[in-house]
């Protein structure tokens, strides 16, 4: 009798991933972002901290220019990226029902996805202002 | 089939609350608080792109006393998850496993989140 990778594919076998489904990406790209958002964060929070108490004129010039614009941008794109893969976590730990586990991580992937989106178009809407 | 009374492993309140697991759960705790976080600041910028009205409605929110302490949670959660994050990372190249060492990074990173946020309301409440 011939092992138990006998009776699979080449392909299956040479993806090499089973009832796993997926490969290291996930726990990849999690790494990833938080590593992006450690200069991030220090950045953002001395930008948040010159603009306390600033008029609206203020903030909104402030953002429209290219390099703070830039900064917050990526910000929001390593943010909103971490919130969906550590949230989606969090969703696979505690709900064990297939269907709404579905249902929730497709919810925080639209809506991550969606409040991310609106966060950089506020940031362009403000360079296009500031140009 | 007959009920079998086999012993069940000690559940979580079995256990006394040690500095490994309470900073373990913090750090999602904090995670998760961080994400709706995430909406306050989206607020924030959106209004800003939208108008002086839009901007005055989130930033006279951001300034009440509500606001300022939730702002303060924020700031917290976002130091206490990054202090921890960077630990996570060393975890990830097996580095800081050891008990002794786990427990002093445990406390660095205690201390450094709360060293941290007061240092941003100290600058911000001094630069404003």
């Amino acid at each position: 009798m011939g092992s138990k990778g006998n009776y699979r594919s080449p392909l299956a076998r040479v993806r090499g991933l089973g009832a796993a489904k997926s490969g290291v990406e996930h726990w990849w790209l999690q790494r990833a972002s938080a590593i992006a958002l450690l200069p991030l964060v220090v950045v953002f929070t001395a930008f948040a901290i010159s603009l306390t108490g600033a008029s609206h004129a203020e903030v909104a010039a402030f953002l429209g220019r290219p390099l703070p614009a830039g900064i917050t941008i990526l910000l929001v794109i390593a943010a909103f990226w971490h919130l969906k893969l550590g949230g989606q976590v969090i969703i696979e730990d505690y709900v064990s029902h297939e269907g709404v586990k579905l249902a929730c991580v497709l919810a925080l992937t639209f809506a991550t996805v969606a409040v991310g989106l609106a966060c950089i178009l506020a940031v362009l809407r403000l360079v296009v202002a500031g140009a | 089939m007959a009920h079998i009374e086999r012993p069940i492993s000690p559940h979580l309140q079995i256990y006394k609350p040690q500095i490994s697991s309470v900073l373990s759960i913090l750090h999602r705790i904090t995670g998760a608080a961080l994400g709706f976080g995430l909406l306050l600041f989206a607020w924030w910028l959106i209004a800003a792109a939208s108008g002086p009205e839009a901007y005055a409605c989130a930033s006279g929110f951001i300034g009440s006393v509500l606001g300022r302490l939730i702002l303060f949670g924020f700031t917290w959660a976002l130091f206490y998850h990054f202090c921890n994050g960077i630990r996570h990372l060393f975890w990830d190249m097996g580095k800081g496993f050891e008990l002794p060492v786990m427990h002093r990074t445990g406390w660095a990173v205690v201390a450094g989140s709360a060293a941290l946020t007061i240092l941003v309301w100290v600058l911000a409440y001094a630069l404003r």
